[in-house]
């Protein structure tokens, strides 16, 4: 199972809406862009959003005789995405599948697609400590699984989920990579203040708190994600591109690290 | 054979046993506190039970949304506080079936509270005299533990709440707060509620095309599990900027917003609560904002949402003498028996209730 691939990250959190799949596909995004070949799986059956952040909406996966094809980003094939969106006919369509099911599902997305040779697969979750999660962190724990980074929203209610996802994590022997804050503040385009919709500061005391990397707090920018295209490149210089940048840095030091020991 | 959940230790008693949740080999386990409190488990009560137990409810609002973070909960909360406050006699009930990521305690601002058990079922926990609230949130022992269930346990749980609960005799409107997705939680209550009255759901979304993606899905559930859909709520429509006062889409409507879903898709749009960052603040303190904030447009918003025309008692608010024929609960909860003074937060312990200061 997934012969080819390098390290595995995981994106988690307990909360939904905080972000999973724009840090998801951002750091796919940033990581091609760095040089590495990189797959993304979605793992998010009810509500899988890679394909519409990635403008791969009306795209199909295919089979070949080593398995499912993925659908690739750009021309040169160095971003790989599965996610069972390409999979439904209509963007209406719903998936209504108990646990047993997604189960199936999600082992298939691990078994049958055919990534080839990539460095890093980052694979996207559902909110939650459940079937998904169970079912992947059964199968990633033997492969070489890097760890999980957590999102977080500063505000408490999001807090609160995110410290069991940590306890998830825990349990399941996954290291965890870190903790990123996502929506830290809003900069108002008309006067410049920056309000903190959200509040502010959360994710860096729960990563004191739990004693886990803080890989960096990522202001809210409308513009993030409405183009399909990496906002390293998009927006260079804007804040939310650096803290992306700050963070797939911070990530490839650690992996470097890992592979070494 | 025993059922043993997959985190458990290699000598679980089996969840169905006397000692589970007490025995030796429950030290540490990540479900001790459930298992110990029962309520996961025990007899397979059937949807007949439940349907016993709602009986006395008379309207269901489930509060959807395919998109996780929308502000379902926020959503519940305030709708159930309004309700609440707009007719003393009625009696409001929210349920929170999110299991991994329950909210409700702490939106609600009954964090450390405890639910008891009487020989009548559960008994909720108030928030008002007629206000309570369930949810898997108050059987953690601590805000670390984390509910790793695969399905059939989380229905199991939903199954209890729904037939265990003590509500009261009479439920003007149960209200339940669910978690995003379409999956074992949705369907089981779903599948529990189909024989109800009234039956409806509220769908929450945000304007930006990632979250109406999920929340067409949601629709779609609705209709092929047959339940009515009330109408959308867009939430988190726009933000006013406390300095300048403009305001800027901070998820912008790349797609026409919830307003051209709702027209393709045929539902009503109960309405748009912007966004407001005491709002949150409000939330993550478990306060009233409706009440704090009277003047906010979020607030505003949510009143005109509340008493359209859509959202209306089935057989009115208007049978006064209810609870006539049983024992007024608010009579009896007004008084604390310990402290022998009146108390507004109150927990029943059995019959009777206590404060909780
Ligand atoms: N109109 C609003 N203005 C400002 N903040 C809001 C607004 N609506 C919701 N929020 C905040 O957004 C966050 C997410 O809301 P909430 O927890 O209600 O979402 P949810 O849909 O229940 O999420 P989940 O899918 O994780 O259960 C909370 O911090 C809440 O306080
Ligand atoms: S707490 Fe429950 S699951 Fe854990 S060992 Fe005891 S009975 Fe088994
Ligand atoms: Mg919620
Ligand atoms: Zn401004």
């Amino acid at each position: 199972m997934l012969d080819g691939v390098k390290h595995i990250i995981l994106v988690l959190s307990g909360k939904g809406g905080v972000g999973k799949s724009t840090v998801s596909t951002q750091l796919a995004l940033a990581l091609k862009d760095k040089g590495f070949k990189v797959g993304l799986l979605d793992v998010d059956l009810c509500g899988p959003s890679v394909p519409h952040l990635l403008n791969l909406e009306d795209q199909e996966v295919h089979q070949c005789p080593e398995g499912w094809v993925p659908v690739y980003t750009d021309q040169d094939q160095r971003l790989a995405v599965m996610s069972i969106g390409f999979l439904l006919k209509s963007k209406n369509d719903s998936i209504i599948w108990r646990g047993p099911k997604k189960t199936g599902m999600i082992k298939q997305f691990l078994t049958d697609v055919y990534w080839q040779d990539i460095d890093y697969l980052i694979i996207d979750t559902p909110p939650g400590t459940s079937d998904e999660h169970i079912t992947v962190m059964e199968n990633v724990r033997q492969l070489p699984c890097d760890g999980a980074i957590l999102v977080t929203t500063p505000q408490a209610v999001a807090i609160e989920d995110v410290r069991k996802e940590l306890t998830f994590c825990r349990k399941t022997s996954i290291p965890i990579l870190g903790i990123v804050e996502n929506m830290s503040g809003f900069v108002c385009p008309h006067c410049s203040t920056c309000s903190n919709i959200f509040s502010s500061g959360g994710g860096k005391s729960l990563a004191e708190y739990a004693s886990v990397p803080f890989l960096g707090a990522i202001p809210i920018d409308p513009r993030v994600g409405v183009t399909g295209q990496s906002v390293v490149s998009t927006l260079p210089n804007s804040p939310v591109a650096n803290a992306f940048s700050s963070i797939v840095n911070q990530l490839t030091v650690e992996s470097m690290e890992i592979s070494e020991r | 054979m025993a059922t043993k959940p997959e985190d458990a230790p290699e000598h679980c008693p089996g969840v169905e046993s006397d000692s589970a949740g007490k025995g030796s080999a429950c030290q540490g386990c990540p479900n001790q506190s459930i298992c110990a409190s029962g309520v996961a488990l025990g007899p397979d009560l059937s949807a007949e039970q439940v349907k016993a137990r709602l009986s006395s409810v008379k309207n269901t609002i489930i509060v959807l949304s395919g998109k996780g973070g929308v502000g379902k909960s926020t959503f519940t909360s305030l709708l159930a506080r309004t309700l609440a406050a707009k007719d003393a006699n009625s009696n409001i009930a929210v349920l929170d079936i999110d299991v991994c990521g329950p909210s409700m305690p702490r939106v609600m601002g009954v964090l450390n509270e405890q639910v008891h058990q009487s020989g009548s079922g559960w008994s909720p926990v108030f928030v008002d005299d007629n206000l309570s609230v369930m949810s898997v949130g108050f059987l953690l022992s601590s805000p670390d533990d984390a509910v790793i269930w695969r399905g059939p346990k989380k229905t199991g749980m939903i199954r209890q709440f729904l037939s265990e609960v003590d509500w009261g005799d009479t439920v003007d409107f149960l209200i339940i707060d669910t978690p995003p997705g379409t999956s074992d939680e949705h369907l089981s209550i779903v599948q529990y509620l189909k024989c109800m009255n009234n039956l409806q759901a509220i769908v929450v979304t945000t304007p930006q095309e990632v979250a109406l993606l999920d929340v067409r899905k949601e629709i779609d559930f609705c209709r092929k599990t047959s339940i009515p859909i009330l109408g959308v709520v867009e939430n988190m429509t726009s933000f006013i900027c406390s300095n300048c006062k403009q305001s800027s889409e901070i998820f912008p409507k790349n797609t026409g917003g919830a307003e051209a879903m709702c027209a393709e898709l045929n539902v009503p749009l109960l309405g748009k609560v912007p966004l407001d960052p005491r709002l949150a603040q409000s939330c993550d303190e478990g306060g009233n904002f409706i009440q704090e904030f009277s003047d906010s447009p979020a607030t505003t918003a949510f009143i005109e949402i509340v008493s359209s025309k859509y959202i209306e008692a089935e057989d009115g608010g208007t049978e006064k003498g209810r609870f006539k024929d049983y024992r007024n609960p608010r009579e009896l909860k007004s008084f604390c028996l310990v402290h022998a003074k009146p108390f507004i937060f109150y927990k029943l312990v059995g019959k009777f209730p206590f404060c909780y200061y």
